[in-house]
């Protein structure tokens, strides 16, 4: 199998990269990402021949545990996800390449980060529970040095301990699954798993452990807490790669187990995705407009995301069980599309965000403004993202949308009444999670790139290299090309579809035109793309031509109107903050219990008034810092039992002995 | 689409420019049935073309701080807006647009004409700008759910999200009282109001700083971009008058099969039935002061109870899926 020793190769070329890079200083670091990029390529283009073609490879090597060994297999999904993780790779690699060799390259960074990309590649090769884990390992460990690589900053090091906790926990709980798949026999392999799905008791536990190793990883609420600190703590283009691609991987580990190896579904597996991800689309942004960081705004939006996705997996699971492939193959589309254009965009984000973390040196959005003028191609690009991350036609991300919406109508159809009462109240979460975006990333775009510059670095902004514009102008253009011609990516997704749900989207062509997106029946729903924007160039040309042959073209330019009261300071514009205050009177004083106090000075007094807000994340409180609490209070108790005399240490095994003792004698 | 796909062009393009044509009537209607209720003379009936023309003929001044994207933003936002408008079925259900994007498409091609003017508001850097931006986005974020709410009840109704379809269905079904759909007329009326920054959600005409949301995000433009901005606002009017025609009256609607005739018929019907629109809604914006900010999230919320209970009941009375 000539691909798979390609796929060898170029991930052998990723760890000659690791290696060499911890053996190189200085400059030579530099050469990390062209290899990279030239690896990305090629695992990309094997997966995409995969995915093409339909077929499957696999390979069995002598290597890792005994009577194991390791299990490789390329199938139409993992192909899928390949390529998403490839893409992410290669634009991440191509921003690298513009880094500057004699200040922004060490040791910390370069070798890890090679790494981390065969790690990732790993994951969705591994066709045995133990190179899944293995691999797994590797990319949450990678991932955390590349986290904590600044680690002379304390925000850092309190990102990455979280981080190192919630993997532990995450890759406990798949531990967990694959012991539950693997049944009493032990078949580690996924193919031995396939052969013997658990009964359903175990099953509903093997649910359970992969959402919470899974949703630990891509930031389900409620264990999202890690993300919003350890991803923008990381280096930008390594933020872009957690952010963009690591979470695919772990969405990729959800559909693995709940869609393959756990055989058939039963309907109620559907309820607990379906849920946890409507709250976590709409906590996610809930967090995102509030927050005034421009890189954990993008972590929350991540969070937002695989919400989204996680809806769409359940109601493709509970479309599945009740044997509607169709309105299932419409779900599953919406979120395996969704995940794709979702890692474009955030990667495309990350990367703006990491240029103007790189012109100003701040990513504090009440230190940004009027970027557009100093950083013109960064701020196009930027806005490219920002549009189609709040699900605006004709972007990528309201390709996903729109076909999760379809699928939301089809829920009618469902025989069971929880799923009923459920549905309605997902679509209206999944709209106000939309309006949400549109919100937050106007706001984003409006304070840090719009406007005039808040502080002197802002003012004195310069565009990036030209290798970080190739990058975030490549994954612009996807952005585009993926809105427009999203009715090709669906048809490219038939063989994943076909394998995972059984049923397919109506073949392309039987809409009205080739590049209709079709749901169901042309009758029924059609969005196509392409016209919509043929249609909108259309008009918007016209408009520019006749409103120029009508109108005086005269254009003079002056200062600022604003109600006859311009103010020179920048000080007076909206910030980030007052941009959200109306949201968060609405939705902040129910979801943050948020309370803003004012304190004015008596009239005739000078001194400048305080304004406070105070925000109650009661997520963290209940679920993070109790237990917390709660561990660090028993283990202070413990710890008196270090400090006992031998005769004491005696009597506590005795005691313990006659225990056990007395429990064997129950028991037997 | 075969044999007279030139016609269906040119009903097609008709339609365009004649919803282009009629949207400065349809306000100039609004504007005098209120004046009249006041007792006021009113404008002339055309004083909305009369504006638009005056602001072509005036040069536009643009603040020193603005980007390409404020001077873009208004040819964007025009053509959006028209393009959605187009694609609400008016004087029949079969013309070429319908199939090209649904009702979800539709609220988001508005969603895209709303997210560009809010950023054009925020471009120049002013209070004003940002004040009218994020209180836009703020009333966005409740209306738009409840939008979706009652777009999904429709589309469970009818089994299709194509708006030609939904009509077509009710042209079809025989008249009848359901509740689901009368609590979405009545949350789609709200959302509406609230989408066309009508009272008492917003005022069109005041000037007062405080109160102000759609004037505040465009209080820079001037001239043609002003201009381009006023047409697209008529343009939404319209748009919503049209869907709410579409969908709850859409008697006298040429069905997909009806010759030049039935157009002309259906033409004469949505023109009758869009400026009594226009006068009801006077009538309204006279009989209602408009409210608070702080007092909107719970007028727009009773659009969004009103659209998940009607949603709720049409999920529970299903089968038309099935």
């Amino acid at each position: 199998m000539p691909e798979l020793s390609a796929s060898g190769a170029a991930l052998g070329a990723l760890a000659a990269a690791a290696v060499f890079a911890t053996l190189v200083r200085g400059a030579a670091l530099a050469l990390v990402y062209p290899l990279c990029a030239v690896a990305a390529l090629v695992l990309g283009a094997v997966d995409l021949r995969v995915l093409l073609t339909g077929t499957e490879l696999t390979q069995q090597l002598p290597i890792g545990l005994p009577t194991i060994g390791l299990h490789l297999r390329l199938d139409s999904l993992s192909a899928f996800f390949g390529i998403v993780v490839n893409g992410g790779i290669l634009a991440a690699s191509v921003y690298g390449m513009g880094f500057d060799r004699a200040k922004e390259l060490t040791r910390r960074v370069e070798p890890l980060f090679p790494l981390f990309a065969a790690a990732m590649n790993l994951v969705l090769l591994a066709d045995d529970a133990y190179a899944f884990l293995f691999s797994w390992e590797l990319m949450s460990l990678a991932s955390w040095a590349l986290v904590v690589a600044r680690h002379t900053d304390p925000e850092s090091r309190r990102a990455a301990h979280l981080y190192l906790v919630m993997a532990a926990i995450g890759t406990a709980a798949l531990l967990f699954a694959f012991g539950g798949l693997a049944g009493p026999a032990g078949g580690y392999a996924f193919d031995t798993m396939r052969g013997h799905p658990p009964q359903p008791m175990v099953a509903a536990v093997v649910l359970a452990a992969a959402l919470i190793g899974c949703g630990s990883k891509g930031g389900l609420v409620p264990l999202h807490a890690w993300l919003p600190l350890a991803h923008p703590a990381a280096p930008s283009h390594v933020s872009a790669l957690m952010s963009g691609v690591m979470t695919k991987v772990a969405i990729y580990g959800f559909v693995r187990i709940a869609f393959d190896l756990l055989g058939p579904p039963a309907w109620w597996w559907a309820l607990p995705p379906i849920i946890l991800g409507a709250l976590t689309a709409v906590l996610g942004l809930l967090y995102a407009v509030l927050d005034r960081d421009l890189k954990r705004v993008l972590a929350y939006s991540t969070i937002e995301n695989v919400g989204v996705i996680f809806v769409a997996l359940g109601l493709a699971l509970a479309f599945r069980a009740n044997g509607q492939h169709e309105a299932a193959a419409v779900a599953m589309a919406a979120a395996l599309l969704h995940a794709l254009n979702h890692s474009w965009f955030k990667s495309l984000l990350f990367l703006g965000a990491g240029a103007v973390l790189h012109a100003t040196g701040r990513r504090d959005l009440d230190g940004l403004g009027g970027l557009i003028h100093r950083m013109p191609r960064t701020a196009a690009f930027f806005l490219v993202g920002a549009l189609a991350a709040s699900a605006l036609p004709p972007l990528n991300g309201f390709v996903s949308e729109w076909l999760l919406f379809q699928a939301v109508i089809a829920a009618p159809a469902l025989p069971q009444a929880a799923l009923h009462f459920a549905s309605p109240a997902i679509g209206a979460m999944l709209a106000l999670a939309a309006a949400l975006a549109a919100a937050c990333f106007v706001r984003v775009y409006g304070t840090a790139f719009l406007g005039r510059p808040r502080s002197a670095e802002a003012a004195q902004a310069h565009d990036v290299p030209l290798a970080q514009q190739i990058a975030m102008g490549g994954l612009a253009f996807l952005c585009v090309l993926g809105g427009l011609l999203g009715s090709v990516l669906a048809t490219a997704l038939a063989p994943v579809l076909g394998d995972l749900v059984g049923g397919g989207l109506p073949r392309a062509g039987s809409g009205p035109t080739v590049f209709s997106l079709v749901a169901f029946d042309p009758a029924r729903s059609v969005y196509d793309a392409p016209v919509i924007a043929l249609f909108v160039a259309i008009a918007s040309l016209t408009t520019l031509v006749v409103v120029h042959r009508l109108s005086a073209r005269r254009t003079r330019r002056g200062p600022a109107w604003d109600c006859g009261f311009p103010d020179p300071s920048p000080a007076t514009q909206y910030t980030a903050s007052s941009f959200a205050q109306p949201l968060r009177r609405v939705y902040g004083t129910a979801v943050f219990a948020a309370q803003e106090t004012v304190v004015m000075p008596p009239p005739g007094d000078s001194q400048p008034a305080r304004f406070s807000v105070v925000l109650v994340d009661h997520v963290w409180r209940a679920l993070y810092a109790a237990p917390g609490r709660a561990v660090l209070g028993l283990s202070k108790r413990l710890n008196a039992l270090q400090f006992l005399s031998i005769r004491r240490y005696l009597v506590l095994m005795f005691a313990a002995l006659v225990i056990l003792l007395a429990i064997a004698a129950v028991t037997t | 689409m075969t044999g007279d796909l030139l016609v269906q062009f040119l009903a097609q393009g008709a339609q365009m420019t004649f919803v282009l044509l009629i949207a400065p009537l349809a306000v100039g209607v609004v504007r005098r049935v209120k004046a009249r209720l006041m007792r006021r003379q009113g404008p002339p009936l055309l004083q909305g073309y009369f504006d638009l023309a005056k602001l072509l003929r005036k040069e536009s001044v643009i603040a020193e701080s603005a980007s390409w994207l404020f001077r873009s933003a208004p040819y964007l936002i025009f053509a959006l807006t028209w393009v959605a408008a187009a694609l609400v079925p008016s004087f029949a259900s079969g013309l070429m647009f319908n199939w090209a994007a649904d009702v979800v498409a539709l609220v988001a091609l508005l969603g895209a004409a709303r997210a560009l003017l809010a950023l054009a508001g925020m471009d120049v850097g002013t209070s004003f700008g940002g004040i009218g931006s994020s209180r836009e986005m703020m009333i966005a974020t409740l209306a738009e759910p409840a939008m979706m709410l009652i777009v999904l009840t429709l589309a469970i109704a009818a089994g299709t999200t194509r708006l030609a379809g939904v009509a077509d269905f009710f042209l079809a079904e025989p008249f009848a009282v359901r509740v689901s759909l009368a609590l979405s007329l009545v949350a789609l009326v709200i959302v509406a109001l609230a989408e066309n920054a009508r009272i008492p959600v917003d005022n069109p005409v005041t000037h007062l700083e405080l109160t102000m949301v759609h004037e505040a995000m465009v209080l820079e433009y001037s001239g043609r971009h002003l201009a381009l901005i006023e047409a697209a606002s008529h343009l939404k009017l319209v748009l919503y008058i049209s869907l709410l025609i579409c969908l709850f009256a859409p008697f006298g609607m040429a069905p997909a099969s009806a010759g030049v005739t039935g157009w002309l018929i259906g033409l004469a019907a949505w023109t009758a039935k869009l400026l009594f629109g226009a006068a009801l809604l006077g009538l309204w914006e006279v009989s209602i002061a408009k409210m608070r900010v702080f007092r909107l999230p719970d007028f727009v919320g009773i659009a969004f109870v009103f659209g998940f209970l009607a949603i709720l009941l049409a999920f529970l009375t299903r089968g038309v899926f099935a």
